[in-house]
């Protein structure tokens, strides 16, 4: 879902002063970070992504082919995308929020529905599987074109963990004091507790997320850090003996580091996907079905996975995956059917939102 | 004795146009930069969701999470606070009785560090305390046993001594270097010895610099989020990441701004305290 140090982190803090300042000044438009030369013929396109979420080659491609300027910008979470795009200060024209994010951007009204006949690519090359999950939070596939998927699991290092890692529940053993990194963002912490109790990770009940909250209080002491984009740095550098991360992460930390092994647990875990959509206010979005069609050719779609190593839902694009190993590796492309419990996330609304952050504060306060 | 000047004095009319025209960007920039904002954070701050007044976001510091975090962002930056100004005061003496040549080169050296982004200093500072990280290397490379600081509050309080000392040293060596000698000749020609001169004419006079240092210090250090999140591991919650996580993550503007408006409370009477105290210095001094 997320593939993002801490620099763009940091700044991602900044940005939000930025945008308060830009916002003041009535100068919000993401214009200014897109100095490519010129206009040309095409108009332009503005993208709003998550940072270090697509191989800048593909861009200069897309703008050589199509004559469309590309306006980039880059965001950290979902949570900080939403508000400057409901607030419609700054006008995007493609955006790839996950997918709860979608489903509360549909509910809300702020898509607007794709012309499939401007995206062939789009139907021709993305796996059956993929739009059917993706109608869990978009009924119909009206709104979204998924662009990476992938799952979350426990990422660990062979040589400071002996026995089989096949739960959750390995997170709560004390013999990994200080040896544990959890994931610094609320639905995914709750994910791991809710699951490792046996309930839906979209849970609402509030005697089963005191539960998981409790469980995540217990834990704490356990945890090195809560992190997020640094559990990939910390596992490379054998900070750490286990941590919860993105699947994306797991093929490039595995290069960089040998010793570290992938495992989704048997009590499930978080299937998602990020997905392109285009917003209702988009200037222009005819541009915006040209891009995304232009990311959902097999080229391209196979630079982007080489690039960012997250696993792309592009059938086409994985058959022209040259190294065997990675074309049918495990972590990249796991046969879901294997796992049970597999969910994905889903939009609980504003008293949802607030219920998680609530009890989210409360673990991290003690 | 008359002052000559070549000029017929201008007319009070242009003066107070020129005095116009001068302020005017100031003015401007106050008020987009300082007015605008802060009335913003008052608005966010005593309205809920639909728009309706309300003190609940003030309020809610009372909840247990939210005054935890207080108290203990109080608590490390009131700590920092001390050591940097424990630190800070005989260096900055040290600075000032070396020679003006000296005086120039050595204020740089610990000016330099603050050329370099205060975030990188502080990853910095990570990579440095980790657990595989290059001071635990070195330590057990000599067979000593490692140091486990990162991820504690002993942590964050280093990172706030680090990044805020220059702003103790600073104000500290300009007012002690402002210091009349021959002030401290007399002292010393009357009689008191190197103790007595210190308590009754040395530090007396230095007051404004140590008041404006502990407000550059504390006020920073209390309101901080970057630090904590950096060399805390996210596991220790101060006010400034409260509110920073609303803002981000729980996207509650109305709450955030709400705490904000109680920092800033705790701001105002810190400087109040000092403005106190340093009228009581100057007092003294003149």
């Amino acid at each position: 879902m997320k593939k993002r140090t801490v620099i763009t982190k940091l700044t991602g803090i900044f940005a939000m002063g930025c945008l308060l300042s830009g916002f003041l000044a009535g100068c919000g438009s993401p214009d200014a970070s897109g100095t490519a030369a010129g206009a040309k013929d095409g108009g332009e396109v503005i993208v709003y992504n998550w940072g270090e979420y697509i191989d800048p080659d593909t861009l200069e491609m897309f703008e050589e082919e199509t004559g469309v300027k590309v306006v980039y910008d880059e965001f950290e979470t979902n949570e900080i995308m939403y508000p400057r795009v409901e607030a419609g200060a700054s006008q995007y024209d493609v955006i790839c929020p996950s997918d709860y994010m979608i489903q509360k951007m549909i509910d809300n009204d702020l898509l607007q529905e794709l012309d499939f006949d401007n995206i062939p690519n789009a139907k021709a090359n993305i796996g059956a599987q993929y739009w059917e999950q993706s109608e869990q939070f978009d009924p119909g596939n009206k709104y979204s074109v998924p662009y990476c998927w992938g799952t979350v699991g426990i990422l660990y290092n062979k040589t400071m963990v002996e026995e089989p890692v096949d739960s959750w529940s390995i997170l709560w053993d004390e013999k990994y004091a200080d040896n544990i990194l959890m994931q610094d963002s609320v639905r995914d912490a709750f994910m791991v507790a809710l699951k490792l109790n046996g309930n839906s990770m979209n849970s609402m009940d509030p005697d089963e997320l005191a539960a998981a909250r409790d469980l995540l209080i217990e834990q704490k002491p356990l945890v090195q850090a809560y992190v997020i984009d640094q559990v990939r740095d910390k596992m490379i550098g054998n900070e750490a003996a286990l941590g919860v991360i993105y699947s994306g992460e797991a093929i490039y930390t595995q290069r960089e580091n040998p010793d570290l092994e992938y495992v989704i647990p048997k009590e499930g875990t978080n299937v998602w996907i990020d997905s392109w959509v285009v917003p209702k206010n988009a200037p222009n979005k005819k541009n915006a079905e040209k891009f995304i069609d232009f990311m959902c050719r097999p080229d391209i779609a196979l630079l982007n996975f080489e690039y960012i190593t997250y696993s792309t839902p592009n059938d086409a694009a994985r058959e022209l995956i040259e190294d065997e190993e990675i074309k049918n590796s495990s972590i990249a492309f796991p046969d879901l059917s294997q796992y049970a419990n597999l969910e994905t996330f889903n939009y609980l609304g504003d008293e949802g939102d607030e219920l998680y952050n609530e009890m989210w504060k409360e673990v991290k306060s003690n | 004795m008359r002052k000559t000047t070549g000029k017929k004095p201008e007319s009070p009319r242009i003066i107070y146009f020129n005095q116009a025209a001068m302020t005017a960007p100031y003015l401007f920039w106050a008020l987009a930069f300082i007015i605008i904002p802060l009335l913003m954070i008052f608005y966010y701050g005593l309205t809920d969701k639909t728009g309706a007044f309300t003190l609940a976001n003030v309020a809610a510091i009372a909840t247990a999470e939210h005054s935890k975090a207080l108290w203990l962002a109080l608590a490390l930056s009131l700590v920092s606070t001390a050591i940097c100004l424990l630190l800070a005061y005989p260096l900055a003496m040290i600075l000032a009785n070396r020679r003006v040549s000296q005086q120039s080169f050595l204020v740089l050296i610990f000016i330099l560090p603050m050329w370099m982004n205060f975030l990188l200093r502080t990853l910095a500072w990570q990579t440095l305390l980790e657990k595989t990280g290059v001071i635990n290397a070195i330590l057990t490379f000599f067979h000593l046993p490692p140091l486990n600081i990162i991820n504690t509050p002993g942590a964050i309080v280093l990172g706030m001594v680090y990044n805020f000392l220059p702003f103790m040293i600073l104000p500290l060596y300009n007012s002690l270097t402002k210091i009349d000698p021959s002030v401290v000749n007399a002292a010393y020609d009357l009689g008191a010895n190197g103790v007595q001169t210190f308590c009754r004419v040395i530090f007396p006079l230095s007051i404004p610099g140590v008041i404006s240092g502990i407000t550059m210090v504390f006020v920073p250090a209390l309101t901080t989020f970057v630090i904590s999140n950096l060399l805390g591991g996210s596991k220790i919650l101060l006010i400034g990441n409260v509110i920073e996580q609303e803002f981000t993550q729980a996207s509650n503007w109305h709450l955030g701004s709400g705490l904000s408006i109680v920092l800033m409370a705790f701001i105002i009477v810190n400087m109040v305290l000092t403005g106190i105290f340093d009228k009581n210095g100057e007092g003294t001094a003149l």
